[in-house]
């Protein structure tokens, strides 16, 4: 690197030059970043400092757990009475997990706003939504460790999705199982997957980091750096900038952990598992509820079976489980689906509106996903609100930002991020914002 | 952008009220525990009331086998309380160098004496039913130790023409089978003579009794609260700090 | 604009302009605040490493000798290993007594290995200095050695009526575990009076 720096001690001198490592550090602190960033951006280093947590907290834990169907339940029940500071481990990692999440989400959404998604940001993006998945499987799994009767039955439900799948459904579904059920040998291997996940994720997240450095952060104008005048460097602004948001992020995290621990969870998973006993309602975490909702939203009567020559191509409950995953897979087209040359939402006031409706679309699958699938609310039957809901989703990825590519006309760009005055000057109509130095 | 925020919060909360599809009728009262808020702690008073209760009452029929009885400690007994409790049970035990099981009076790092060896015992005791394991009752149910006490004295005569099945008694607050539930009423009044001289009404046993389960279920909630207030306050004072050294850092660049 | 990269830097102040001073002293507490939050965090991920409360609960143990004859030895479990509980024969008592400390490895007067007034009784932890096997002699037939104590069979080493190596490759006697006698027929076996508690 031509600014390799010159480093006074001359034992850092000796191992940086056999391995570069201060000279690597040196430069994540010169890193020319965007002056104007503002507090949405705190959220992914939000998100790598809770991944830290969750591999911490559950290392200790499994230090204690015993992953073995008659002894799971008691084994979580002895860390949180006798180990010592052993309930405060488990409740940091159960709300850890949905801390995590939340944080996730609002970085996804933080994407969707701003355009970081575009190019050359594409592989950023894709990389990111594999993050999702190893943390939605990772969660998922974790969630059947502790074997109460939401960890069982849940494990049932998502596992036995996978017999939808035509001729060798109920093969595959007994090999991940290791049996004809849910049972020992799923829980241990569960186990096994869930520590390992984790570190897939550290080595999936090194790429994502890898691919932001090179063409490095976009900004809420959406505009491309131009040069040194309008970044400034990592350390020491985003370093405090991110130490601040930690310290109001742990705020938040510490109020859940001792003041309403069991706030995000279930009761019903403080049963132990029955696989005699159903449960009344099962739900899965609330993170996953917006997918469920999805899943649930098709059956027979909304997309009939596929039938073709008296076989089934693709009854009901396959085309939920695919509708599920197309809904997370949807994401990674979104850079070709939205062509529109400009980034960010603020310059865009049609699409800020679709970008609303997204997420208020977002929160109704989760609320549909969380009630049971034949209730009503003032009349209306939630199967009808979350099939509308689901539908909507899909038309926002495949008709409404396609065609908002074309026909939408976007508010004028600014210059530049240092110099944020309209292009040509002139009149500003009312909605840019020309306040120089974007702050937070 | 903040009035977008406004618009979903107010949307977010109005779904929140008008959401629920579960019917309201038959909603749980809440009570009011010395460990609800944020400072609470449990009243050890109380707990010992509970321990009693269940101890006299509820342990014919329903174990608490995620304790021991080392455990009580954190009901303010003492030592040698809690070894007189536990040796006045005898426990199994063995084999002995015959191959014998034996029983022998119960220890402080014994688990708590459980009615009955197994499940099948205990449905064949209870016309089939099956007592649950009270140790996280206080958390496995919506409602924890306000729905324990509304379900102990939520016992009533069943309204007109309501359809009482064989063995069953009418319960309140019993929703999830219909307000059917195979207890019958478990307390009476004066059931129990209470060390401090508390009387033993019905909802006094039903409450002290909750408050126990809730202990029980949750043993370490008054070191999380103390711990979280001082987490808390750090984490201000912290916070703060780091704001302050963010805006000093920045100043020269705005 | 480069000039403002380096005036950001975190840079060694020179003390010597009052707005420099302020702002590293708000660093530094703020360090420092940081650092004992980060030590007081660690503290319950190094804490959980520690004997749980229900391992500790089996720390102490207390046993019956009402039922143990002169000349018998028990063997009971305390904290995962055995223990001997042998009631000496006068005999034995004698023997022990009498041995000239300089032959000893290990020297030691059998008065110190058992309590006052209670020379009948001796309890040792079963587990050779060795390398950790348990010797024999425990039970009724089984040999002793030439000392009439123990003998470990996996490398030899010999104990006497005072659980004191004589011979073999043992360094040191047979460890004595901290006891008392809390009446005259029970032994509460263990560090201090206190059980332990949740």
């Amino acid at each position: 690197m031509s600014d390799a720096p010159r480093f006074k001690n001359p034992v850092v001198r000796w191992v940086d030059h056999r391995l570069p490592i201060f000279s690597f550090l040196h430069h994540q602190q010169v890193y020319p970043a965007p002056r104007n960033l503002n507090y949405w951006w705190n959220f992914g280093s939000l998100a790598g400092i809770m991944l830290v947590v969750m591999i911490v907290t559950g290392i200790v834990l499994a230090m204690h757990y015993t992953p073995h169907a008659t002894m799971a339940f008691d084994s979580v029940e002895r860390i949180m009475r006798d180990v010592n500071y052993g309930w405060l481990l488990r409740y940091l990692h159960m709300n850890g997990a949905s801390m995590f999440f939340i944080v996730v989400y609002i970085h996804v959404f933080r994407g969707l706003y701003y355009g970081s998604y575009k190019a050359p940001r594409e592989l950023l993006w894709i990389i990111g939504i594999i993050i999702l998945l190893l943390m939605m499987a990772t969660a998922f799994m974790g969630y059947v460790l502790p074997w109460g009767q939401m960890s069982y039955w849940g494990a049932k439900v998502i596992t036995s999705f996978f017999t939808a799948i035509p001729l060798v459904g109920q093969s595959i579904t007994e090999w991940l199982w290791g049996g004809f059920n849910v049972d020992n040998a799923t829980l241990n291997r569960f186990f096994s997957l869930h520590y390992l996940l984790p570190f897939v994720i550290v080595a999936v997240v090194f790429l994502h980091l890898w691919a932001l450095h090179h063409h490095k952060s976009n900004n809420p104008l959406g505009i491309d750096i131009k040069g040194p005048q309008d970044t400034i460097p990592f350390h020491p602004y985003y370093t405090v900038k991110d130490n601040f948001g930690i310290g109001v992020f742990l705020l938040v995290y510490a109020a859940f952990v001792f003041f309403g621990p069991n706030f995000f969870g279930e009761p019903e998973n403080y049963i132990r598992a029955n696989p005699m006993v159903t449960p009344p309602h099962i739900v899965p975490e609330w993170y996953f509820l917006p997918y469920y909702a999805i899943l649930r939203a098709v059956d027979d009567n909304f997309i009939g079976s596929w039938i073709l020559f008296g076989y089934t191509l693709i009854d009901a409950k396959l085309a939920g489980v695919i509708a599920m995953f197309a809904s997370i897979l949807i994401l990674c087209f979104l850079p070709w689906l939205d062509r529109s040359p400009v980034r960010s939402a603020r310059f865009r006031p049609a699409y800020r509106w679709f970008f609303w409706i997204l997420l208020l679309d977002a929160f109704i699958l989760g609320w549909v996903g969380a009630n049971a699938p034949d209730g009503v609310w003032n009349g209306i039957p939630f199967l009808w609100i979350g099939r509308i809901a689901t539908l909507y989703y899909f038309l926002h990825f495949i008709i409404i930002m396609p065609l908002l590519s074309v026909f939408e006309r976007p508010d004028p760009l600014p210059h530049s991020i240092s110099q944020p005055v309209l292009k040509g000057g002139g009149f500003a109509p009312a909605r840019v914002h020309a306040k120089p130095m974007e702050k937070a | 952008m903040m009035r977008k925020i406004g618009l979903l919060g107010a949307v977010v909360v109005l779904l929140a009220m008008g959401g629920n599809a579960v019917a309201a009728e038959g909603e749980l009262p809440r009570q009011e525990w010395s460990f609800n808020s944020i400072f609470g702690t449990y009243d050890e008073a109380a707990l010992q009331r509970g321990f009693l209760v269940y101890k006299d009452v509820c342990s014919a029929c329903h174990s608490m086998n995620l304790l021991s009885y080392r455990h009580l400690s954190g009901t303010g007994l003492s030592e040698d309380q809690i070894k007189a409790v536990a040796a006045s049970v005898q426990v199994p035990d063995g084999p002995n160098d015959e191959g014998e099981m034996f029983e022998r009076a119960g220890l402080q790092s014994d688990r708590f004496k459980a009615p009955f060896p197994n499940e099948q015992a205990a449905r064949a005791a209870n016309n089939g039913a099956y007592p649950p394991d009270l140790s996280l009752m206080a958390k496995a149910r919506p409602g924890g130790p306000d729905y324990i006490y509304a379900i102990l004295t939520g016992y009533e005569e069943p309204p007109a023409g309501f359809q009482l099945n064989e063995g069953m008694s009418y319960n309140e607050y019993f929703a999830v089978s219909a307000n059917q539930i195979a207890m019958p009423p478990p307390l009476s009044d004066g059931a129990v003579t209470y060390a401090d001289g508390t009387e033993a009404t019905v909802p006094q046993m039903a409450r002290d009794v909750a408050a126990f389960l809730a202990w029980a279920a949750e043993p370490n909630l008054n070191e999380r609260h103390q711990i979280g207030v001082g987490v808390m306050l750090f984490l201000i004072v912290l916070t703060a700090c780091l704001y302050a050294v963010y805006r000093k850092v920045w100043a020269d660049v705005h | 604009m480069m000039a403002h990269s380096a005036h950001g830097e975190a840079i060694a102040s020179s003390g010597h302009d009052a707005g420099e001073t302020r702002r590293d002293f708000l660093m530094l507490g703020t360090g420092a605040i940081g650092a004992f939050g980060v030590a007081a965090v660690a503290w319950p991920f190094i804490d959980q490493m520690n004997p749980a409360a229900d391992v500790l609960a089996l720390s102490t143990t207390e046993v019956d000798i009402s039922k143990i004859e002169v000349g018998q030895s028990i063997t009971v479990i305390w904290r995962g290993s055995p223990v001997f509980v042998r009631r000496r024969t006068t005999e034995e008592i004698k023997a022990a007594e009498e041995v000239n400390l300089n032959e000893l490895k290990d020297p030691q007067p059998d008065s110190e290995r058992v309590k006052p007034g209670k020379a009948e009784w001796l309890i040792l932890v079963g587990v050779c200095t060795h390398l950790g096997c348990i010797p024999q002699g425990q039970r009724s037939g089984e040999n002793r050695g030439e000392y009439g104590g123990w003998l470990c069979s996996c490398h030899g080493s010999q104990y006497d009526t005072s659980g004191r190596i004589r011979k073999g490759p043992a360094p040191l006697n047979l460890a004595v575990p901290p006891y008392s006698f809390t009446s005259d027929t029970v032994v509460f076996i263990g560090a201090g009076q206190e059980a332990s508690k949740a």
